[in-house]
């Protein structure tokens, strides 16, 4: 195979991947790891440099249109972003030291997490639990906006979100993903905070963890400007045209399809990984 | 009231702002890869890929400078590379940028968090990290 036809192939499968990323909310950078290395059987390590590129793109890409609506917020992002840099650059720093199989097998429970995170029934916030003080120190409570007009919110348990958010930027850092599903999971679950917040600052907050630890791989060598090329603009492309797309598509079965190849995509990562395949 | 009323304004632009550079920033960086791509595979795209063993990018790609010396010379590699740097510098921009919003908004608290984070990626630039 030429590199011609090698750049082309990719740029359609990082298409397919950034439009179902954005249709199903899954993001686009789940399935760059698996298609390049057990597809195109690149070195992991360059997957994850270019998987990371490319989540930069699309957070930044779809986080300017959120941040405009007023829905992001910026000092919940803010304040949690010390956490998932510092476990970013705990996370790229680990990398070096830990064998490739090992980081396929932790990618492809990760993997199998965030497609089952996706099905999982969007919760409904509990009265009367107790305020954080923290929270209205550090003034992270806030509204959004809806249709039905402007909801205020409150943010609880503020330690244990930070926690969690560290252990998502080190899983981001090692691993080369976003991590928004565990991102998500530390603001809805722990954090309480509406859905559509924890989404939108979630994925806020995905550039700036991935370019934390995309600057140390870099100086690395692991960012090839050959595999960045094809992949960035084509989950660009993808993820801009879903997002055309999805006022129109019926993103229910679309899901459970996509969530379905993702399993069996993460179970080869990590069968692959037990055998020393990658 | 009107001081509240000021306030969600002032927050607005802020947040106009920043969405728009997050938007200069990721097209300018894919107008730059989608032009260094071209000239590379002009000129490369007969060849052979090479990924499957890790060997890491050739020296001229993993600094800055480096980067740029390949620029000024035209080639298709240095010049999606500078790209993919300036991608990756479009939210390190945005906590720039955010640091002096807070500052007008006279929210110290907030200018301390910020310049936090840019510390922490500051330190894995400059940090000797690479290994």
């Amino acid at each position: 195979m030429t590199i011609l036809s090698f750049t082309l192939i990719l740029l359609c499968g990082a298409f397919t991947a950034g439009l179902l990323g954005s249709l199903t909310g899954l993001g686009g950078g789940v399935v760059i790891i698996p298609l390049l290395t057990l597809v195109f059987h690149v070195d992991i390590r360059y997957a994850i440099g270019t998987a990371l590129v490319a989540s930069i793109a699309t957070s930044s890409g779809s986080a300017s249109a959120y941040v405009k609506e007023g829905i992001t917020n910026i000092r919940l992002g803010m304040f949690l972003e010390i956490a998932t840099t510092t476990g970013a650059v705990v996370g790229a720093l680990i990398a070096v030291y830990m064998p490739t199989n090992v980081v396929a097998i932790i990618f492809g429970l990760v993997l199998i997490f965030s497609s089952l995170m996706s099905f999982r029934k969007k919760m409904e916030i509990p009265e009367g639990e107790e305020k954080s003080r923290l929270a209205s120190q550090l003034r992270l409570n806030n509204s959004y906006p809806t249709a039905g007009g402007v909801v205020n919110y409150d943010v609880r348990h503020v330690p244990g979100g930070y926690f969690m958010m560290t252990f998502a930027g080190v899983m981001s850092g090692l691993l080369g993903i976003g991590s928004g599903a565990l991102k998500v999971l530390a603001m809805d679950n722990i954090m309480r905070i509406p859905f559509k917040v924890s989404t939108t600052t979630s994925n806020f907050m995905i550039g700036v963890t991935a370019a934390a630890s995309a600057v140390v791989y870099l100086q690395r060598g692991y960012i090839a400007p050959g595999l960045c090329m094809p992949v960035v603009l084509g989950v660009l492309a993808g993820a801009f045209a879903g997002s055309k797309l999805l006022t129109r598509a019926n993103v229910k079965w679309l899901r459970i399809v996509f969530s379905v190849v993702i399993g069996f995509l993460a179970l080869q990562m990590i069968y692959n990984g037990i055998t020393g395949k990658l | 009231m009107k001081q509240l009323l000021s306030k969600y304004f002032q927050d607005k632009d802020i947040q106009q702002l920043i969405g728009k550079q997050l938007r200069v920033g990721v097209i300018v960086s894919s107008i730059i890869v989608f032009v260094g791509g071209i000239i590379y595979l002009v000129r490369h795209g007969h060849e052979h890929p090479s990924y499957g063993d890790f060997t890491g990018v050739r020296e001229g790609l993993t600094n800055l400078p480096g980067i740029w010396q390949g620029v000024l010379e035209n080639k298709g590699m240095n010049i999606i590379q500078l790209g993919i740097v300036l991608l990756i510098a479009t939210p390190i921009i945005r906590i720039a940028f955010s640091v002096i919003a807070f500052l007008i908004e006279k929210d110290y608290l907030y200018v301390v968090i910020t310049l936090m984070v840019l510390g922490v990626i500051v330190y894995s630039m400059l940090g000797g990290l690479a290994g």
